[in-house]
């Protein structure tokens, strides 16, 4: 009997054989496990709300505090959420997915076993389709299963003097634990290992967390767990079929810390392999602080989860007329927006991606068909409105801003009753919910000035109380001509059009010029 | 004995509705019984006497009014610990939960509670409903009325105890195994595990979640029918619940079993049971024929493993049920250095012997590398064990063989070897693994004056055709159910 190396026992042969030179010559294969945390009102087995803030453990019942004799419940509107989310990967729906218990002992985890799927999740085998720098490249959707997530434990170290703070779990006093998030329902969407850079794994994250947004199951924020992400990474040399042995890594929450922790994880393989040392199968933690990862366990220390099908549940069996139905109802994808967004408003590629990641591509369909001209509608919702969302924290899904709004604002900017100054006040006001953009304008009076009359006597008094200014630019010094734009405005508190107040400085300053 | 004590509960139902009695004053009948025996048969863990005599006060109110009273109202009724009470202490007769205060009713209680059945104590049991003889409670054993010196059975030894002993009248167990039906043949009262589905587990607490299911008890099987019925049907907390309705027991209750074909189960009646049992199940058997019944011979070829695939799946299902029990959220708690070590100090002295050798021995059968060999080789067991029901069921209507291989055994005989009291279960076992409906009958005394159970068993929802055979035999034998002779709590408390 033969026993082949395995991949990365050549790599190291290769790497010792070659030189370190030759370190360009791995290839990284990575997969992603995804976590998307579902906006479903109730939680996954039971009636408790989903929500965020507040007091610990307030929203709990005995079934997601795992109290003694309770029983879970499937929520049927989370199946619903991973039928659609599976749909859109192209999935094929199981006709009956099974329900396992995932077994460790761990205080955040009230029964201390999770409900989870195993070898027979809900959906099988997708793909999704990412732009790259590079084209375009498929990336394999392995299964999209269902589960409920943990509750969260704050580890409290004591100080004397500075009172109770959180910190790790090694020299920690004590612990809470927080049941709120329990039984939250999760999707966990894993990708076969199709994904060779760190670039890329951004890619495929962006696009996942458009489709998510877009079928709106999901916040997906990064940032603040509601969408997690692992990373698999292991390297092979160049043209080898055989995967090389795998590190996970984890605790990445953001775009730009799963492409720093790749790269760093890629870098620190090839330099293992480079100097002939093994790769060790492990579970790594990403620091970002540190920009570095460490081991969190060790494949010694892996759990037996001891899986086995939850007798307290029945197999989840979907009606295919239903999952028909929400075929037939998915709403339009981030790809097939983009490229509607191209052919019909001509807009970048960037610019439509940008819209979906921001949750604006709504808005803007709205505002588009309400008569705004697209690349306005576009300028408006992915500088102005993704800022002031952005600031103040607030949901753009949410954001009090019909369609018909934002296309009354570019209405207002190019009929010249606007300048795009006067319309960043206008839209602010909007989006703290003052009325529409001609209700606004209306309580402010700040309609622009565009009275030549009018305009013409304030144009006077600044040249005559900017006098050294003027003569600089009757002298032919263009420039000087802001100190005397800055006098007019300020005197009409900002609201005169400034190209209007530009031509008749000049004029008058040339005619002076003249005389 | 008191003449209300020594009823039934379809006769006090009628005393009550004719106003002969009022509730309140079968309540203290059943209260003053208790306070008179239990300290030799130790059935409950804790009386609920103020609750209880609200209840009655409150049902006789009502009556007085003429407002509306449920079907069960004014029933004394011992309810095994297993299940959750609101505010009431709930132990699973564990040290665990000793001092555990459910937050909430098992949906069994609230459906009693609305029947108006009087709860008067929480029963003692085997800890976590794993043991056959109620030696496992972490409190103290309970003790059989036909003889102090001997064990109920169990795990609903407490339950079973207390209705044997006139406590009560009706009784509440769970049967993962035998846990009903067992103890039920070892103090001559009628038994029942309904269909897995049937009774919902809400409020349960688990042991088997695929085998546990509640199961009533009583001295008659028309009080057991009456029982089962309020408490039987869907319940929308429980996904095993089955979609139907609770099933009519009464219109066929009376309508014999002339051209019923009986099985008797070939397996069932080989070596390994008592000379005394044989004898008097065989007799019962023979009284069938006589009724009418065509009796022939059935053969569940693959029953006998039933034992062995059960000792994998409850205990592979138990390992992971009582993971919650980790001294986090509830229950005991045992201070530790850090927290893996509170969790392990909680659970070495939370729980008893039997429980942590099932823990154990579940651990390892849903192990990487063991799985295959031991769970899903029992699952497979299971689902031959299945199929063999439904091909004896396809020429019979409902199967017999004895319910214990043995009557009641002394305290302590079996206590040092798990195998021999795994064994107390070897015939109940295979309806749990085929989620069957089953019914022990008391059917006679040994030649040492112990009861002997004969178990009847139907398909899955067949419960009013097994009702109807157990009541046909019940009403030709008309036995005394009452504790008797040497040793017995009748000589004890005379």
């Amino acid at each position: 009997m033969s026993v082949a190396p395995d991949a990365s026992t050549q790599a190291q042969r290769a790497a010792r054989d070659s030189g370190v030179e030759q370190a360009a010559r791995f290839e990284a294969v990575i997969g992603l496990e995804v976590h998307v945390e579902l906006n479903t009102a109730t939680k996954m087995f039971c009636g408790c709300a989903i929500d965020f803030g507040g007091e610990p453990n307030v929203r709990t019942c005995p079934v997601c505090l795992g109290q003694p004799g309770s029983l879970p419940m499937i929520n049927v509107k989370a199946v619903e959420y991973a039928i659609r989310l599976g749909l859109a990967l192209g999935c094929d729906i199981a006709p009956s997915s099974q329900f396992h218990r995932k077994n460790y002992f761990y205080p955040d985890m009230p029964k201390n076993y999770q409900i989870s799927q195993y070898d027979v999740p809900i959906c099988l085998g997708g793909q999704l389709e990412v732009a790259t720098a590079d084209g375009s490249r498929r990336v394999g959707i392995t299964r999209v299963h269902m589960e409920e997530d943990t509750g969260k434990t704050i580890h409290m170290a004591v100080h004397s003097e500075r009172g109770a703070i959180s910190g790790r779990i090694h020299g920690a006093e004590y612990s809470l634990v927080d049941y709120n998030r329990a039984g939250i329902p999760l999707l966990e969407v894993v990708s076969e290992p199709d994904i060779r850079s760190a670039e890329q794994a951004r890619a495929y994250l962006t696009e996942l967390r458009a489709i998510v947004l877009a079928l709106e199951i999901s916040d997906a924020k990064l940032e603040e767990g509601s969408m997690r992400c692992d990373a698999n990474v292991s390297l092979r040399p160049v043209g080898h079929s055989v995967f090389g042995t795998r590190v996970e890594v984890k605790n990445m929450n953001s775009l730009r810390s799963l492409g720093r922790a790749i790269d760093h994880e890629i870098a620190r393989q090839t330099e293992l392999l480079s100097s002939g040392q093994p790769i060790v199968q492990e579970t790594r933690h990403w620091n970002e602080d540190t920009a570095t990862t460490s081991t969190l366990r060790a494949k010694e220390e892996v759990f037996d989860y001891r899986y086995f099908s939850d007798p307290d549940l029945v197999p989840v069996e979907p009606d295919s007329d239903w999952v028909a139905r929400l075929r037939a109802e998915l709403v339009e994808l981030p790809a097939a927006r983009r490229s509607r967004y191209a052919a019909e408003h001509g807009l970048a590629p960037g610019t439509a991606a940008l819209l979906q990641s921001s949750g604006l591509a709504g808005r803007f369909d709205e505002a588009v068909s309400a008569g705004a001209p697209p690349a306005e509608a576009a300028k408006w919702l992915t500088n102005e409105v993704a800022a002031w969302c952005n600031e103040r924290s607030v949901d753009p899904v949410t954001a009090a801003l019909p369609g018909a709004h934002l296309a009354e604002l570019t209405r207002l900017v190019a009929d010249g009753t606007l300048s795009t100054k006067l319309a960043r006040e206008v839209l602010e006001a909007v989006l703290a919910g003052e009325g529409s953009p001609g209700e606004v304008v209306a309580a402010r009076g700040l309609a622009q000035i565009s009275d030549t009359g009018a305009l013409g006597a304030v144009v006077d008094t600044a040249i005559a109380g900017n006098a050294a200014a003027a003569q600089r630019v009757r002298d032919g010094n263009t420039k000087a001509i802001g100190a005397l734009v800055g006098a007019v405005m300020r005197a009409t508190k900002g609201q005169a059009n400034p190209g209007l107040v530009n031509e008749l400085l000049q004029a008058r300053l040339k005619q002076a010029g003249e005389r | 004995m008191h003449p209300l004590v020594a009823s039934d509960a379809v006769s006090l139902r009628m005393m009550l509705d004719n106003r002969e009695v009022s509730a309140t004053e079968i309540t203290q009948a059943h209260l003053d019984r208790i306070a008179e025996t239990d300290q030799h048969v130790s059935a409950f863990i804790r009386t609920l006497d103020q609750s209880a005599l609200d209840h009655a006060g409150d049902i006789d109110r009502r009556l007085s009014a003429g407002s509306r009273v449920g079907a069960l109202a004014g029933l004394p009724l011992a309810l095994k610990d297993i299940l959750c009470t609101k505010g009431v202490e709930t132990t699973c007769g564990s040290r665990m939960l000793q001092h555990y205060r459910p937050p909430y009713d098992a949906t069994v209680v609230r459906k009693l509670r609305e029947a108006d059945a009087i709860v008067v104590g929480k029963a003692n049991m085997d800890e976590f409903a794993m043991g056959s003889s109620c030696e496992n409670s972490a409190f103290f054993p309970t003790r059989n009325p036909w003889d102090l010196e001997r064990v109920p059975g169990g795990s609903s030894g407490g339950s079973v105890a207390a209705v044997a002993a006139n406590n009560v009248p009706l009784g509440i167990g769970t049967d993962t195994g035998g846990s009903v039906r067992q103890p039920a043949a070892l103090c001559g009262v009628v038994g029942v595990k309904p269909t897995y589905g049937l009774v919902s587990r809400f409020g349960l607490i688990a042991f088997a979640s695929s085998l546990d299911q509640v199961g009533p008890i009583a001295r008659t099987v028309g009080d057991a029918a009456e029982l089962l019925e309020a408490i039987a049907g869907h319940d929308p907390r429980d996904a095993t619940s089955i979609p139907t309705e609770a099933p009519d027991l009464h219109s066929a209750l009376e309508a014999g079993v002339e051209g019923l074909r009986v099985g008797v189960v070939r397996e069932f009646m080989g070596e390994g049971m008592a000379d005394g049992v044989r004898q008097v199940v065989t007799a019962a058997i023979d009284r069938f024929a006589a009724l009418g019944a065509e009796v022939v011979d059935v053969s569940l070829p693959h029953a006998g493993y039933g034992v062995s695939a059960y000792y994998l799946i409850a205990p592979s299902e138990c390992s992971s049920n009582l993971s919650r029990y980790d001294g986090v959220r509830y229950g005991l708690r045992v201070d530790g250095e850090t927290t893996e070590q509170m969790m392990a100090s909680t659970r070495e002295a939370g729980f008893g012997r039997e429980v942590k050798r099932r823990i154990m021995i579940g651990t390892y059968a849903l192990s990487a590398g063991y799985y295959d060999a031991y769970y899903a080789q029992a699952q497979r067991v299971r689902t031959l064990i299945i199929r063999d029901y439904e091909a004896a069921y396809a020429g019979c209507d409902v199967l017999v063989s004895p319910t214990s291989p043995t009557t009641a055994f002394k305290l302590g005989e079996r206590a040092a070897d798990p195998l021999a009291m795994y064994l107390s279960d070897v015939y109940t076992i295979p309806s749990n693994l085929a989620g069957a409906p089953a019914l022990s009958l008391p059917v006679g005394l040994d030649h040492d004056g112990l009861p002997v159970g004969l178990q009847l068993m139907a398909p899955v929802l067949g419960e009013p055709v097994l009702f109807r055979a157990a009541r046909a035999l019940e009403r030709e034998l008309a036995i005394d159910s009452t504790p008797r002779g040497p040793g017995s709590l009748a000589q004890v408390a005379a």
